[in-house]
């Protein structure tokens, strides 16, 4: 997940400041230091770095009276404001042509960013989510088989595709496939183009002739979220020559910071329209510098949890499952069908989205709890019904049994046995637990799964 | 400075023109850093503490990293002041002094050349991250062991991406050399494995397996890949011979994360940078190779299948740093 270190980073380091009464020049210097590191290793620009640390700086002098009362809540909260400032204090959706003609997107950016898996990301959400009519257009006419690629995902999208082979000239073939989308009726038109450096000025002439043939409503810029220093001027260079309307930041489903969006948000004035979170077509989410922010600083993303957790949970399932845990009469079958999904929870984005927990999520080492998982299961599988309704009956003889059976140990039947009872404890303790907030206990609960 | 004089010297004795390819390959990622390195002398009559911070901010430019650039820097400034050097110049020929220094110390002796088994065919697989060049990777260095009389076998063991397989045919056919391919969506594995067993009934030389792209923090992708280097290595028993990460130039911090899950996984035994013609200064090997000793073995170029050399630190502290100073 993204600006991961980021937030453990400054977690420690509220830490540090949380322990004293109030904030002296001292201890903010080692702080402005420690954010400062800690944005450079998320590869934020260097410049941005220096002026955002100028920036908190002011802002926490400024404030020092107040701070007194909690200097640690105090400093998030600047860190954070800044943060959300940077990155463009709202959200903005694509523009749409006026009627009568058809929406012309173009994507550019450097090789290997992502253009053509975005392209039929795109195509998809304007499709599933706009009732879009899209055509999808191959002007990539230099990269081997990138004309097969748009081709397939088209088809997984189901969406028209264009494409008038290798030999055409890109401009070319975007004036016709508008004018074909404008004859055809298309809402949409999605233009990809081939990977260029931005200093080759050439392919780049290439892309101002398509612009001023076709005068795209969007001309999208691909950022890799892995971008290092270079990333800014990279985008300067492409926003001077063509004026883009916006990015889209892509494979943020990687352990990489992501800092290039801070600094090329702030250094060119583009806003971020899309991000793009893996490689299947319905990857692309919507932008949305707040949230983005909030999980900077591990405060929690809760909407998108709720968004997410709705999207993919079947709710009658999970109702039926709480209804069981809160009524007392959990069995062995209930605790393993809970741990596994609790592995599925743990190895999903879930837990970092959870206010509060995104320090633990690190803590969690899944292959272990995997492993240990998959023994419990053998345990478990050996009982028999009655077994695993009523632990209570399983006598010595019948650890043994079970214990041959799933190729395990009596000692390690044991420990399931302590586990299945601390959970029950716990499930008839939850009502109170989540009105406390004692989400650590839960955690360390997590973690002896590991030992 | 007796390492210094001793790297130029070697430096200039070297071929002309493999010499000349390369600094013009390097050519923007130079000049940006050179100029930056002589307007900051032509600034500063003497050293000081500003001085420093504006060598910082060079080297984190590059993406050399905080940690890297800090420790270098400090050592810089050590041995500046304990030996009383005051002019800039002098400065910046110590800066590159400990970066060689740093760089040769972290592994052992580096050999570019892939190395060959002494019998039966050597594989090579290819990993990392999705957009990296991978593919377009692998077309080069078979056309480099093609040239060098080596029987060639592709492996296009990306059966995930749409295209994957596609493109690497169209490799395959321009550079004349076999392929072996999969279905879509089939285990690549499997695919891996075919290849293996055609490359023994076949005396290939060389075998080059491509792979789908991985982001690192993925166990169910990343391991995957070590199933495939199970599967290759239960045809062949040593293979693989080879791992090459391959790394973008424009990649930032991440580039370190990335090399250490995959060496984790595979024991990488080299890294190829890919898109050094672009202007990013690719300072992330040298940070790769000051954490995980895993050298830098080949630098991609440019797009065409020619467009790849062997790493030389020499030339790449030369044509980053040196470059511009002999026009």
């Amino acid at each position: 997940m993204a600006f991961e270190s980021l937030t453990d980073r400054l977690t420690a380091i509220i830490k540090k400041v949380r322990g004293q009464s109030y904030l002296t020049e001292e201890n903010m210097a080692d702080m402005l230091k420690e954010i400062r590191t800690a944005l450079l290793e998320a590869d934020v620009n260097f410049k941005v770095v220096k002026e955002f640390v100028n920036s908190v700086k002011e802002k926490a002098i400024g404030e020092k009276v107040l701070t007194k009362v909690s200097p640690g809540q105090m400093i998030v909260k600047i860190v954070h404001d800044e943060i959300v400032e940077l990155l463009g204090a709202d959200q903005c959706g694509l523009n749409f042509a006026p009627q009568g003609r058809p929406t012309v997107i173009m994507l550019c950016g450097l090789q290997g960013t992502g253009k053509t898996t975005t392209a039929g990301k795109l195509a998809r959400l304007l499709k599933r989510k706009m009732a879009k009519k899209v055509l999808l257009v191959a002007g990539d006419v230099y990269r081997p088989a990138a004309i097969d690629q748009l081709n397939t995902i088209s088809k997984q999208v189901g969406v028209d595709f264009f494409s008038l082979g290798d030999k055409v000239n890109p401009v070319e073939i975007s004036k016709q496939a508008v004018k074909k989308a404008a004859a055809e009726k298309y809402d949409v038109v999605i233009i990809d183009t081939a990977g260029r450096l931005q200093i080759d000025e050439k392919l780049m002439d290439e892309l101002v002739n398509i612009q001023s043939e076709v005068k795209p409503d969007e001309v999208l810029l691909l950022v890799d979220a892995m971008s290092g220093q270079e990333a800014v001027n990279v985008a300067k260079a492409f926003n001077d020559k063509l004026k883009l309307t916006g990015m889209i930041m892509s494979k943020l489903d990687g352990d990489s910071r992501g800092g290039a969006a801070l600094s090329i948000k702030h250094l060119t004035g583009v806003p971020i329209k899309y991000i793009g979170v893996g490689e299947k077509l319905e990857d692309l989410e919507v932008f949305h510098p707040d949230r983005m922010a909030d999980r900077i600083l591990g405060m929690g993303d809760v909407v998108s949890l709720v968004e997410k957790v709705s999207e993919e949970i079947d709710e009658k399932e999970a109702k039926k499952t709480v209804n069981k845990m809160m009524s007392g009469n959990f069995t062995l079958n209930d605790m393993l069908s809970q741990l596994e999904q609790v592995k599925k929870f743990a190895n999903s984005k879930f837990l970092k989205l959870i206010p509060g927990m995104s320090q633990y999520a690190n803590q969690l080492d899944t292959e272990k709890m995997e492993k240990r998982i998959k023994v419990m299961k053998a345990i478990i599988d050996s009982m028999t019904l009655e077994e695993r309704e009523h632990p209570e009956i399983l006598k010595n003889s019948r650890k043994m049994r079970i214990a041959s059976g799933s190729g395990t140990s009596n000692q390690e039947i044991n420990q399931v046995l302590k586990q299945f009872e601390m959970m029950k404890q716990q499930m008839k303790d939850l009502p109170n637990m989540m009105k406390s907030g004692k989400m650590q206990s839960m955690m360390n609960n997590l973690n002896n799964l590991k030992k | 400075m007796g390492l210094f004089k001793f790297l130029k010297e070697k430096i200039l004795k070297k071929d002309k023109t493999v010499q000349d390819k390369y600094v013009t390959g390097l050519d923007k990622s130079r000049k940006n850093f050179t100029s930056k390195l002589k307007s900051l002398s032509k600034k500063y009559q003497k050293i000081n503490e500003e001085y420093f911070e504006e060598l910082e901010q060079i080297l984190i430019e590059a993406d050399v990293g905080v940690n890297l650039t800090m420790e270098v820097i400090d050592q810089v400034r050590d041995e500046a002041t304990t030996k009383g050097i005051t002019n800039p110049d002098e400065i910046n020929e110590l800066l590159v002094d400990k970066m060689f220094v740093s760089y040769a110390q972290q592994g052992e002796n580096i050999v570019n050349e892939i190395q060959f088994a002494k019998e039966g065919p050597t594989v090579l697989l290819v990993v990392g991250v999705n957009g990296v060049g991978k593919t377009t990777t692998i077309a080069k260095l078979a056309y480099r062991y093609q040239k060098q009389g080596k029987k060639v076998l592709l492996i296009a063991g990306d059966t995930f991406r749409a295209g994957a397989t596609e493109q690497l045919t169209i490799w395959a056919q321009r550079l004349g050399c076999e392929i072996v391919t999969g279905k879509e969506n089939q285990d690549p594995a499997s695919v891996a494995y075919d290849g293996c067993v055609k490359a023994k009934k076949d005396h290939i030389d060389l075998v080059i397996c491509d792979t789908a792209g991985r982001l690192q923090n993925k166990a169910n992708l990343m391991n995957e890949l070590a199933k495939m280097k199970r599967v290759i290595a239960k045809e062949i028993p040593s293979a693989p011979h080879e791992i090459f990460l391959i790394i973008d130039a424009n990649t930032g911090q991440n580039g370190v994360i990335q090399a250490k899950a995959f060496k984790e996984c595979t024991s990488l035994t080299g890294v190829v940078i890919t898109k050094m013609d672009g202007t990013s200064k690719g300072g992330i090997i040298l940070a790769i190779r000051d954490e995980l000793g895993v050298p830098v073995r080949f630098i991609g170029l440019g797009e065409k299948m020619e467009d790849l050399e062997e790493f030389d630190l020499d030339q790449y502290l030369y044509g980053l740093c040196l470059g511009g100073e002999e026009e």
